[in-house]
């Protein structure tokens, strides 16, 4: 038997611990109820702790391998979705995206100026922001381009805003997810909010996200494998075959949300944001590989 | 009406009595193995392989031998209101604390799963 490190179990026990201090209150809680757990343990610590739980849980798959989801580590659907990769359904939301990237505002620039290297920038995304001491998402940086331009902002979950966003993915591909490890004591907050969220039950079915994407990664719920943390930022938007259209990362959180039955919260408010910043971190060297089709 | 008859009838009476009970039992065993079944109430086969159920998940363990492995009814009872307090890490939801299942649906539950 192999022994885990001790950083490795300290992490699953604050993530499975932390979660049942929140179990008692029952119904949805928010970020910033209850006392916080802090472990000492640091950001860096936990990414390398989960990378070393996911490779004892999965031998054979390489952390990295998680950027493909689920598919990473079910044989059988990943060959379904090889063939579906043959025509991606994601494809339109590129082009139009694309379209609207040059299309000049009213002051005759485009979002190419706003985002240099002709859109390449998502791996810039999130990033803490110290003068607003809050992390910044591409989505908002895409409607804080519209305002510097005098146009109003795009609804977040629109399909504008994730035509453009699918368009910054698509050209990002390859680059490497790298959230610079927080320091200072606001992107502390911030990353741990994040963890605290990822680790709270919630609604009637009292689970938390660590319940299905940490303690039961790779076994089933119905016919479908629970898929790992790990990745889970490097592929959106998604095209997902359940709505028939393009999807954020922060709808997909809600749905989440909403499939436990607890209610969701703002696309791109505070909660979630800091939920991006954790997992973005946590996937720190994986490739980025957005837009792709999921189930 | 003489006293064969009516020994006749006693036992017609009874035997009526016997097999609606009978049939009573089958409808609650059935009730409770549609509210095992059903996704928006017990949804047991999300994790648990059941006798007949198709697509089961397997996060938790098979529901087989029930009757063995809980000898005392209220165990079972206790572990689908809330699984929580014997086991604070387990992920089963509290299916009575959260009002998933009323007093009544969870003891149709226990009824069925006993029978498996």
């Amino acid at each position: 038997m192999k022994i885990f490190p001790l950083s490795f179990s300290m992490l699953i026990l604050a993530l499975v611990i932390s979660g049942q201090v929140y179990a008692s209150t029952g119904a949805n809680t928010g970020a910033n109820s209850g006392a916080e757990t802090d472990t000492g343990e640091n950001p860096e610590q936990d990414r390398q702790a989960l990378r070393a739980y996911y490779e004892n849980l999965f031998p054979g798959v390489p952390a990295d391998a998680h950027k493909d989801g689920i598919y990473a580590i079910d044989a059988p659907s990943r060959a379904q979705w090889q063939e579906m990769e043959e025509f991606p359904l994601y494809e339109i939301a590129v082009d139009e995206g694309e379209e609207l990237f040059y299309t000049p505002f009213d002051t005759g620039v485009t979002y190419a100026d706003c985002f240099e290297n002709e859109g390449a920038v998502k791996q810039l995304y999130p990033h803490f922001d110290e003068h607003t001491s809050s992390v910044v998402t591409l989505e908002m940086a895409i409607n804080t381009c519209r305002a510097t331009n005098k146009t109003t902002a795009l609804e977040y979950g629109s399909a504008e805003l994730n035509n453009l966003s699918s368009y910054i993915a698509f050209v990002s591909r390859n680059q490497k997810v790298q959230v610079a490890e927080p320091k200072t004591a606001a992107a502390l907050a911030a990353y741990k909010a994040g963890k605290r969220f990822y680790s709270t039950r919630r609604g009637h079915l009292n689970f938390a996200c660590t319940s299905c994407h940490i303690q039961l990664a790779g076994r089933k719920l119905r016919a479908e494998k629970l898929s790992a943390s790990l990745g889970h930022v490097t592929h959106f938007p998604v095209y997902r075959f359940k709505w028939q259209e393009m999807l954020s990362l922060h709808q997909r959180f809600a749905e989440c949300n909403s499939q436990v039955g607890a209610l969701p919260f703002d696309l791109q408010g505070v909660e979630y944001r800091n939920l991006e910043y954790f997992l973005s971190y946590l996937s720190n060297g994986m490739q980025l590989n957005g837009p792709a089709t999921r189930k | 009406m003489n006293l064969n008859n009516k020994y006749f009838l006693l036992a017609f009476v009874f035997s009526q009595i016997l097999i609606l009970q009978s049939s009573l039992a089958q409808d609650a065993l059935e009730q409770g193995r549609a509210l095992t079944f059903t996704k928006s109430k017990g949804n047991c086969l999300a994790c648990h392989i059941v006798e007949n159920g198709e697509l089961p998940g397997n996060s938790g363990p098979p529901l087989i031998q029930m009757a063995l492995r809980f000898p005392d009814r209220s165990i079972l009872r206790n572990q689908i209101w809330d699984a929580s307090v014997v086991n604070p890490n387990t992920v089963m939801p509290p299916f009575g604390k959260h009002n998933i299942l009323t007093e009544d649906e969870i003891e149709l539950v226990v009824d069925y799963l006993l029978s498996l």
